[in-house]
């Protein structure tokens, strides 16, 4: 295996200095670094290749349909979907929950229906749903969390019942870190009758995804926390399931016909691409999977394990320090923590004078933090170009804050 | 680091001036800043135009709670006509640091509470 020194090489922004310290960049949870590749991808396309896609017949543009068609087939096979067809492209994997939840769920849900997502949610799969029920009447319920912050799963068989039509739910919680049985879940709601979404953001980029295994009807990640740009997110969904929704947006591209009085819908996946797509972006994502398909997404996730084990270790010899979430396997490379009673802000502003780069507030996920009884944490979070070195500038630091603010 | 945190901020949020509530204020405002989870409540006595007493209550970052022990301070015994100009500046030359667009609004949180409360200007500070 390539040595994380040599990794670090193709992330040149690693080299950078902040505030007089060399970076530990430890927000990889908001979004990841890019590697050399996905800058040179983006950077060779627009300065050699360069047209619109799907229209032209010149050279350039038969070429950029290629390289944009090619990056969908990596992206899905880099997440084992069964067709090309199954992977649409959105801005981000926002954009691809309401997708869903606009084109599925204004055309399936009504009053007596009931949607069920859980407590541990990213806002991103809390609000689509709120504003769909409210359109249509249908019920939003939650799948609550214990005390060390994993999914009451002993609750599922009240919750999922047969007039639940969609179970959503977080495969790797981005504040609790928790891994959920997600083969698992789909299998529940499968019987009773319900479809089931994975909201992917956090377990496709650390972990290896297999959308067939999983059996969802449907997936979202986004590309810029997985080594490539912002701009461009990714809806998988089943064939069957996707042939019988109504488009999302309209606009070019989208269609086969138009006439005044109506129009025909193109076929999948460009039924669900209104307009020109995020082309650049698409093949920077594209140069991403190949990067962490070279590097095997088993020993990303073993990687990042080691990190977080030994973050957690030495975390919790820092004194006041809490850190919130499941711990052992079912932690992914996240640890979020509160350390005595000092505002997180303060905590992650003392860490950037250190170089050190975290994050601080509620994470897009208020509920969790509601739970727990906590307006804000301090989350640092790691990928595999991470070092233990950085572990150890991070707890260092944190004993720092706590001098500065010991009473 | 050394600056954001400097000596006087620390001691103001450790140890708050006037931090509590008056018996009977004349203007009591509670203000939040979503971002951060900082929230004040800022109550003041007024006697002919003049704060003669003022306090607060709330929980927030080192920033805003300094911020507001310090302008406390500071605006007791002033004419309401003086205060009513004041702005980003004055509270900045209170904290005596420079401050990022981020921790800006811990920073004003006090006098944006003063600012409504007083005269029922809700939309400062203007973004600029």
């Amino acid at each position: 295996m390539t040595s994380i020194e040599t990794i670090r090489k193709d992330f040149p922004i690693l080299q950078r200095v902040v505030n007089g310290h060399q970076l530990a960049y430890l927000d990889n949870a908001a979004t990841s670094q890019k590697p050399l590749a996905v800058l040179q991808a983006m950077d060779d396309y627009y300065r050699n290749t360069n047209a619109n896609v799907h229209r032209g017949v010149h050279t350039l543009s038969e070429e950029a349909t290629a390289q944009y068609e090619g990056a969908r087939g990596r992206i899905g096979r880099f997440i084992n979907a069964g067709s090309s067809k199954e992977i649409i492209f959105t801005r981000n994997a926002t954009e691809a929950i309401n997708l869903v939840a606009y084109s599925w769920g204004l055309d399936n849900l009504g009053p007596g229906d009931e949607v069920l997502i859980t407590e541990m949610e990213h806002h991103a799969n809390i609000v689509p749903w709120q504003l769909i029920c409210q359109r249509t009447g249908a019920t939003l319920r939650y799948v609550p969390i214990d005390a060390q912050g994993s999914l009451r799963l002993d609750l599922l068989d009240e919750l999922l019942t047969e007039r639940t039509r969609l179970f959503a739910f977080v495969a790797m919680s981005n504040v609790l870190g928790a891994i959920n049985p997600a083969a698992e879940l789909v299998a529940r709601a499968h019987a009773v009758g319900a479809l089931a979404l994975v909201d992917a953001a956090q377990s496709v980029p650390h972990m290896p995804v297999d959308v067939q295994a999983l059996d969802c009807d449907f997936l979202v990640f986004s590309s810029h926390k997985m080594c490539g740009p912002t701009g461009v997110g990714v809806l998988y969904g089943r064939r069957a399931a996707l042939e019988e929704m109504s488009p999302f947006m309209g606009g070019g591209d989208m269609i086969r016909e138009v006439h005044m009085d109506g129009s025909r819908w193109n076929s999948l996946p460009w039924k669900f691409e209104a307009g020109t797509p995020a082309i650049a972006e698409v093949i920077g994502l594209g140069a991403a999977v190949d990067y962490l398909s070279n590097l095997g997404m088993g020993w990303v996730r073993e990687q990042e394990h080691a990190l977080v084990s030994y973050a957690v270790e030495k975390l919790t010899q820092v004194e006041g320090l809490r850190i919130i979430g499941p711990s052992g396997e079912q932690r992914s490379g996240v640890a979020a923590f509160t350390l005595a009673d000092i505002h997180p802000h303060d905590i992650a502003a003392i860490l950037d004078s250190e170089g050190i780069a975290i994050r601080a507030g509620h994470h897009c996920a208020q509920p969790i933090h509601d739970h727990f009884g906590i307006a804000a944490t301090a989350r640092a979070s790691f990928y595999f170009y991470n070092t233990f070195e950085e572990v150890d500038r991070l707890a260092a630091a944190l004993e720092k804050v706590q001098s500065v603010f010991s009473f | 680091m050394d600056q954001l945190y400097r000596e006087a901020i620390l001691d103001h949020y450790k140890y708050p001036r006037h931090k509590g509530h008056l018996d009977e204020p004349d203007v009591s405002y509670h203000d939040h800043n979503p971002f951060c989870g900082d929230e004040i409540t800022l109550e003041l006595q007024i006697v002919d135009g003049i704060v003669t007493d003022a306090a607060f209550d709330g929980r927030g970052c080192a920033i805003s709670q300094a911020s507001a022990s310090m302008m406390t301070e500071e605006i007791i015994g002033k004419p309401l006509e003086e205060l009513r100009s004041w702005t980003k500046e004055d509270i900045l030359d209170l904290l005596g640091i420079e401050i990022g667009p981020v921790r800006l609004k811990c920073a004003l949180l006090p006098l944006k509470a003063l600012k409504a409360g007083v005269w029922g200007v809700e939309d400062w500070p203007h973004d600029e």
